[in-house]
């Protein structure tokens, strides 16, 4: 009836999983008290959950990633206290929950906290910044969305329902095929990622559709801002690899449930394959994460220096350069596996030569600020931040990216220091820039300067120590994913690692602080012109936040720097531009789509892990049914009157006419 | 911005229509219908064709894998004109982009792939199944 599910599913022997996932659970309950209490679930079910609004759903995104990010760092905290807790004994991790630590650890960051923070900025922002009214296909971002949150869902029910894997966050064949993990944790990675990849490829294409196809009149591809252009790499780059991990992910499904050999060690299986494969999506993954980072950077550094971006039209060629060859390195990932010197030196010249293009990025930021007014808030300080000690990543990337160096260094500490210094200092960074900048838009008030800047500066100095001392080790010999520590000279540097960690708690509490004292004194915060940072791109131009619509008339481009130039030409004309003629306008209807086929998604997924067969094939139907009834629908579309149009925008202060009244 | 007046109307630009998109003709009883048509069967032709070459012994045993190559890059050919609507017309550009991208990206990580297992097969120990050959 159930499968393999039965009570040994719980690990009622281990107390820190299971006191984790009660904490999680009773709050989780909590919270849903809370909700119904106060009677906020008709709201939230009309206005967010059933929302097809591109930034409604930006919002949920970073929510999410926000959870999921939180939960990542707990792993974390947990495994560098074990490393300290374990020196020549056993620590209070045993191994087998220690390695499923740091596997949800990678996979929860990677997946869940970075993926859907990038995701949600691009759905919050590039649809402003083009000056259009939704993306091209709205309720297909709903169902993105939610399929990502199904994803997440299921592998922290792992937590409390059987195991995650044990196998890092790539699991690699052949310690992933049924001999060596024969329980539920690596079905549960592959279930929860393969839902999660659905709805991250319905984004790429409706993203990249939406850039093609949908910008407003006279903004040609060279007048876009640098955020659009990155997206525009990005999303391109999520459509042609994740297919890749699709197909691999779905490749090893087989041999687990199936009885293939694709990856198997016997019947003529290559586990090689599964590395080359893996990576094959592996490294443009990594692009896709980092690309709208540095357009968030491009955006951050140009506004906040009073200036143009420099060099525009070589950051859009950078980006495109790095788009195309991000698929031409996924070898340095494994130079170790034994390809021979002809083809390790190959991949070794790409790499290096993968770095120019974000060399010229690096010198593109510096040039914006160099002659410029700067204004040092916080989502300037995070790129300041961003550009000092990512170049260090970058510089160690070009070390790891000599084959005979990458000998020495493969899964050492060294690499393990390399990735999370181009990780965090590049795209949690560039989310956290982007964060601090875009919340005016997105919620009318701004963040507290106070302890934004505390965040940053207890986040820089707490990764600072937890990741140049893993550096020291990583060179002393010290292999990652290591459960207990046997080498006193590695214990001074871990030590002070595990000081580094605290220090990225306290950045942590601050952010949280920021968060909620910010919205206690959101009045005082309050964003009434719509343009709080004297912003360049589009999505400044109308009000903090905007109305479902956008844009009541969608606006006209007559250059680069949209709306730079138009408030320039007000000034100069001491005109806030004439009441303009409002028409009516079609948007598309709220839809629970998403919700309910992401809800028979987990359904589905669940009883996939569990081969509980009948609630699959359930599930299964259930998604279908959802599709037809949606596809039967009678009515997509809702208008808006051009009287609604105008009463919603004399009410909620068009930035421009404001500009114009303090003019006048 | 008195240019505003002047935008001509939303969406009727015929230029910029959407991927794929067909003009129907509301006069035409069977509009586009006949595109589709002969798509389908072409593309069941091809198929047919393929299982022909394979196991009726008419072509050259060594040269069936070309063969089928051959018909898998016109069954392509044929999805991509009839059902995907690929032209070379102006409006498009974008979808012709895509397609050199993606086929561009495939090319890559097949040659790619091929290049790197057959070079971690060389590098392997010997087998003992591979010495008894």
């Amino acid at each position: 009836m159930l499968g393999k599910l039965d009570w040994s599913a719980i690990p009622f022997d281990e107390p820190i999983p299971l006191i984790a996932a009660l904490v999680v659970f009773l709050a989780a309950i909590g919270v849903l008290a809370w909700i119904t209490v106060k009677g906020f679930w008709p709201y939230l079910w009309r206005e967010w959950i059933t929302s097809v609004d591109h930034k409604r759903i930006g919002v949920m995104y970073v929510l999410l990633a926000v959870l999921m990010l939180l939960r990542g760092f707990i792993d974390a905290i947990m495994m560098r206290t074990q490393q300290i807790a374990a020196i020549h004994g056993p620590g209070y991790l045993p191994p087998d929950h220690y390695d499923q630590i740091f596997s949800a650890h990678g996979t929860i960051m990677i997946f869940f906290g970075a993926m859907p923070f990038m995701i949600g900025l691009m759905n919050l922002v590039v649809p402003l910044q083009l000056g259009v009214r939704d993306v091209a296909f709205p309720t297909l971002n709903s169902v993105s969305f939610w399929l990502t949150a199904s994803g997440a869902l299921l592998v922290n029910i792992s937590l409390v329902i059987g195991e995650f894997a044990r196998t890092g966050w790539l699991p690699y064949a052949p310690l992933s095929e049924l001999d060596y993990s024969p329980g539920v944790g690596v079905d549960y990675y592959l279930w929860a990622i393969q839902i999660s990849g659905v709805g991250t490829l319905m984004t790429g294409v409706n993203l990249v559709a939406t850039i093609l196809k949908m910008r407003a009149l006279g903004m040609g591809y060279l007048r876009m801002p640098m955020f659009c252009w990155t997206s525009l790499a990005a999303n391109l780059l999520i459509v042609a690899a994740f297919p890749i991990l699709t197909a691999t992910l779905a490749m090893l499904t087989l041999d687990r449930y199936l009885g293939f050999h694709f990856f198997t060690n016997e019947a003529g299986g290559n586990p090689m394959m599964f590395v080359n494969l893996i990576w094959a999506w592996g490294h443009p993954e990594v692009y896709i994460l980092v690309l709208p980072a540095f357009g968030i950077f491009s955006e951050v550094f140009s506004t906040f220096s009073s200036k143009p971006l420099f060099g525009y039209r070589s950051m859009v060629a950078a980006t495109l350069f790095i788009c195309i060859v991000s698929f031409m390195v996924w070898l340095h990932h494994f130079f170790t596996m034994g390809a021979g010197a002809d083809v390790n030196a190959a991949f070794g010249i790409a790499t290096s030569i993968i770095a120019v293009g974000t060399g010229v990025k690096i010198y593109n930021w510096l040039f914006t600020m160099y002659g410029g007014r700067i204004r040092f808030d916080t989502p300037m300080l995070w790129a300041i931040g961003f550009i000092t000690t990512f170049t260090v990543g970058g510089m160690t990337g070009v070390l790891l990216a000599v084959p005979p160096a990458d000998f020495m260094l493969h899964n050492s500490m060294f690499l393990v220091a390399h990735f999370h210094n181009v990780i965090i200092a590049g795209v949690l960074f560039g989310a956290f820039a982007g964060f601090t900048y875009w919340f005016p838009k997105a919620f009318g008030f701004r963040l507290h300067e106070g302890w934004g800047k505390a965040a940053f500066w207890f986040t820089l100095l707490g990764f600072i120590l937890v990741f140049l001392p893993l550096y020291i080790v990583g060179l002393q010999g010290m292999t990652r994913r290591l459960q207990h520590i046997e080498i006193d000279p590695w214990v001074p540097w871990l030590i002070v690692a595990a000081c580094g960690i605290l220090v990225m708690i306290v950045g942590a509490a601050c952010q949280i602080t920021q968060l909620v004292v910010s919205i206690r004194h959101r009045d005082e915060l309050r964003d009434e012109t719509g343009d709080p940072w004297d912003g360049r791109s589009l999505e400044w131009s109308t009000s903090s936040p905007p109305p479902s619509f956008n844009f009541a008339r969608l606006p006209h481009v007559g250059g680069e720097e949209a709306y730079w130039t138009m408030k320039q030409r007000r000034i100069e004309m001491q005109d806030s531009g004439e009441e303009p003629a409002y028409e009516p306008i079609e948007m598309p209807k709220n839809s629970p789509t998403g919700f309910v086929a992401a809800f028979f998604a987990t359904l589905v997924g669940f009883a996939l892990i569990w081969h509980i067969w009948w609630l699959a094939i359930i599930g299964l139907i259930g998604a279908y049914a959802t599709f037809v009834v949606f596809a039967w629908r009678d009515v997509a579309e809702y208008e808006v009157s051009a009287e609604e149009l105008e009463r919603i925008e004399r009410a909620g202060q068009p930035a421009w006419s404001k500009h114009g009244e303090e003019l006048a | 911005m008195s240019d505003r007046d002047h935008r001509p109307e939303e969406f009727a630009d015929l230029d910029d229509s959407a991927p794929g998109e067909e003009r129907i003709n509301e006069q035409e009883v069977a509009g586009g219908l006949l595109g589709y048509v002969t798509g389908f069967g072409l593309a069941i032709l091809l198929t047919i064709a393929s299982f022909v070459a394979a196991q009726s012994g008419l072509i050259y045993q060594p040269a069936i894998i070309s063969a089928l190559v051959v018909l898998a890059i016109a069954q392509m050919g044929v999805h991509l004109v009839f059902f995907i609507h690929l032209t070379t017309g102006p409006d498009n550009t974008n979808n012709v982009l895509a397609l050199a991208f993606g086929v561009f990206i495939v090319v890559l990580v097949v040659l790619g792939s091929v290049w790197i297992m057959t070079h971690l097969n060389h590098n392997m120990m010997p087998m003992n199944g591979i010495q008894m050959q």
